[in-house]
């Protein structure tokens, strides 16, 4: 306990932190909630005069009916649903393999954390060439075309080029980019907690696994996998929270048309919404649509602790 | 199944690759451990015990040397396939599973011919259980458990799939100090039991002394001594095995050896045929003193310690090695010193000599 008359010190030290949280982010919050519970609220609106907001739900009942909101949300969940899992695999089976190998560990974990420390709008960029069928004019007026590498693979082992962002490409095929570029993006955080999850386990339950006869695949589903399972549990939770704030990673492929030419908004998501709302100077909506996201993924927090605390053994 | 170890080697390489200073943990190994015995490995820490341990067990590679199981060459087969159990010294339970769990594992693994229906492993599993009598703890989980259960549940896991040998890592190291007698015992009950051969490593001569068939005395890698407890405790081979030895450990002096007869400092206190005069080290176990007011060895009196049963004298003598001398006297003798003085006669079968350079054995 701190001596009550040194109490006023505790929060001298606390000062700086106290006063950056609570302009930073209590004092939004609060704005937040105020804004989407007031009708048609809008910034330059409340500027522009004296205008009085009623208070209701209509933003909510307006972000709910919007066109865009289910297709948002359907892309949402889609992309938490596929990449969390995906990602989760196959980070704990190349942290397994990292873990096991002596050679070249340390140049094969900087390979693999690379995208961690790489802006992702670069990255999509990468990828958005890689995935792109263009023609585009060379110097001498030439047309030079390109199916983009990924094309060319799958034409080199005998299959036919998909179109896979350009205008009049097919929305699994956006999808399929989304998900392999957000699962390589999410990787390297995944590998990092795992790995370290993974040195930190005694390594005498392997040998004792090994006295014990186990074969490999059983050491890894009854003994790797929940002597790991606090962090699976963290990385899959922090997987969603990451998921239903997916944005910047469509803009890397997609541009802000967020969606191949053809069909612009195909595959917006919630926080897109958020981010549109805010540019049609619609703080009430974008407020109200920030709070619905907050809702969702607090309840899918939620059933994720539920369950790990069943599962995580620890 | 007996063990044979056939010039056994394990040398550390040093860990800055210029240097040399590589590390011989184990010293061309040779012995037989015989079929369904209860052996002791014993030797101060960094001796070589635990590493000789692990390689009977495959988890660590010989530098060089043979082991057999039987008539098996097992040298080059991993641990998964030489049918050992081994108790690790913190006992290494998978925290995640529960008892039962824990000591069916490894009937789970069995593959082939070996393998077994449900019902034969929960069946195993109790037996096992039972023999070390936790059938009621089947459910917890090990951080549920007290050190000394932790303890069984690691011996029900070892010996469940009915190993040809059993290792123990320092097996009652974690436990205090009354539970570390009543678990030895355990384990001398369940090995007599079972019959299976038994192997443990263990830094506590009086451990290892209590209950081994067969201790094995081990110094810096080099085999010091093989014998059953008793014969190596009254027939140390050397002065190391000798100090080893023994609570309250053996009084060590400077002699020598001088027409027949030994003398510590200007006293001769003991006739010694067939000895060359020569310089010596002499150990006299705590029981070789005889409260002699006539004896001819001579020690100041420092203090007197009643412990019912027996008298402990603490003395000093200028040849002593030690500090203190520390006699052992059957307390039916009243120990009534005079002018500080207390003298000795010893009696010739407690009494070791060693050469001063080699520190052998030399008998009389």
């Amino acid at each position: 306990m701190v001596d009550s008359k040194q109490q006023w010190k505790a929060w001298l030290y606390l000062a700086p932190a106290i006063i950056l949280l609570l302009v930073f982010t209590v004092w939004p919050i609060i704005n937040t909630v105020s804004m989407a519970f007031l009708e048609g609220y809008s910034g330059l609106t409340k500027t522009g005069g004296d205008v009085s907001f009623k208070l209701g739900v209509g933003n909510f009942t307006h972000v709910v009916a919007h066109p865009d909101f289910q297709q948002a949300l359907l892309n949402t969940c889609l992309l938490c649903v596929i990449t969390v899992p995906v990602s989760t695999i196959l980070a704990l089976l190349i942290a397994v393999a990292l873990n096991a190998i002596k050679p070249l560990r340390k140049a094969l974990q900087t390979v693999f954390f690379l995208p961690y420390v790489t802006n992702s709008i670069a990255i999509g960029m990468v990828f958005a060439a890689m995935f792109n069928v263009i023609g585009s004019v060379g110097t001498r007026r030439q047309i030079i075309s390109s199916y983009g590498i990924v094309n060319d693979v799958i034409m080199a082992l005998g299959g036919d080029w998909v179109n896979w962002i350009n205008s009049g490409s097919a929305y699994w095929a956006n999808m399929l980019v989304m998900v392999v570029y957000i699962v390589w993006n999410a990787l390297p955080f995944k590998i990092l907690v795992l790995l370290g999850g993974l040195q930190s386990v005694n390594k005498q339950y392997y040998d004792a696994a090994k006295v014990d006869s186990t074969p490999r695949w059983r050491v890894l589903t009854r003994i790797t996998v929940p002597l790991l399972s606090p962090m699976i549990a963290y990385v899959v939770i922090t997987g969603f929270i990451g998921g239903f704030k997916e944005y910047t990673s469509i803009v890397g492929i997609f541009g802000e048309k967020m969606g191949p030419v053809h069909d612009p908004g195909r595959l917006n998501t919630m926080v897109g919404m958020i981010y549109d709302s805010l540019e049609r100077d619609n703080q009430g909506g974008a407020s109200a649509a920030a709070l619905i996201l907050f809702g969702i993924i607090l309840i899918v927090t939620m059933i994720n602790l539920y369950v790990s605390k069943k599962r995580v053994h620890y | 199944m007996k063990i044979v170890l056939e010039n056994l080697t394990k040398i550390f390489p040093s860990r800055n690759k210029k240097s040399s200073d590589e590390v011989v943990a184990v010293n061309n190994f040779n012995f037989e451990i015989p079929d369904g015995k209860l052996i002791g490995l014993l030797g101060p820490s960094g001796c070589g015990k635990s590493t000789t341990l692990y390689m009977i067990s495959g988890l660590q590679k010989p530098t060089g040397g043979k082991i057999y199981f039987g008539d098996d060459d097992v040298t080059e087969v991993s641990t998964e396939k030489r049918g050992i159990g081994l108790v690790f010294q913190n006992y290494a339970l998978y925290p995640h599973l529960t008892v039962r769990q824990n000591i069916l594992f490894p009937l789970q693994n069995l593959r082939g011919a070996d393998k077994m229906s449900k019902d034969d492993m929960l069946k195993r599993a109790y037996e096992v259980a039972k023999l070390v009598q936790i059938e009621e703890l089947m459910d917890r989980k090990p951080s549920e458990l007290s050190g000394g259960q932790q303890q069984r549940v690691a011996i029900a896991r070892a010996l469940v799939k009915m190993p040809r040998v059993l290792l123990l890592d320092e097996p009652l190291s974690n436990l205090d100090a009354r539970l570390r007698l009543q678990t030895r015992e355990e384990i001398r009950r369940i090995q007599k039991e079972t019959k299976i051969t038994t192997v443990f490593v263990t830094h506590d001569q009086e451990e290892a002394m209590s209950i081994s068939d067969l201790i094995v005395v081990m110094k810096l890698g080099v085999l010091q001594q093989i014998g059953a407890p008793q014969d190596v405790y009254d027939e140390p081979a050397n002065l190391f095995v000798a100090k080893f030895l023994g609570t309250p450990p053996i009084n060590v002096f400077d002699g020598e050896v001088k027409g027949g007869k030994l003398y510590i400092g200007d006293d001769a206190v003991l006739d010694v045929k067939n000895v060359p005069d020569m310089p010596v080290t002499v150990g006299i176990r705590p029981e070789g003193f005889v409260l002699d007011e006539n004896g001819p060895f001579k020690c100041r009196l420092s203090n007197v310690e009643v412990m019912g049963r027996d008298v402990s004298i603490v003395s000093t003598h200028p040849a002593s090695l030690n500090p203190i001398i520390r006699s052992i006297i059957n307390a039916d003798h009243k120990v009534e010193p005079k002018n500080d003085e207390v003298a000795y006669t010893l009696k010739p079968h407690k009494v070791f000599l060693f050469d001063k350079e080699t520190e052998n054995r030399i008998r009389f």
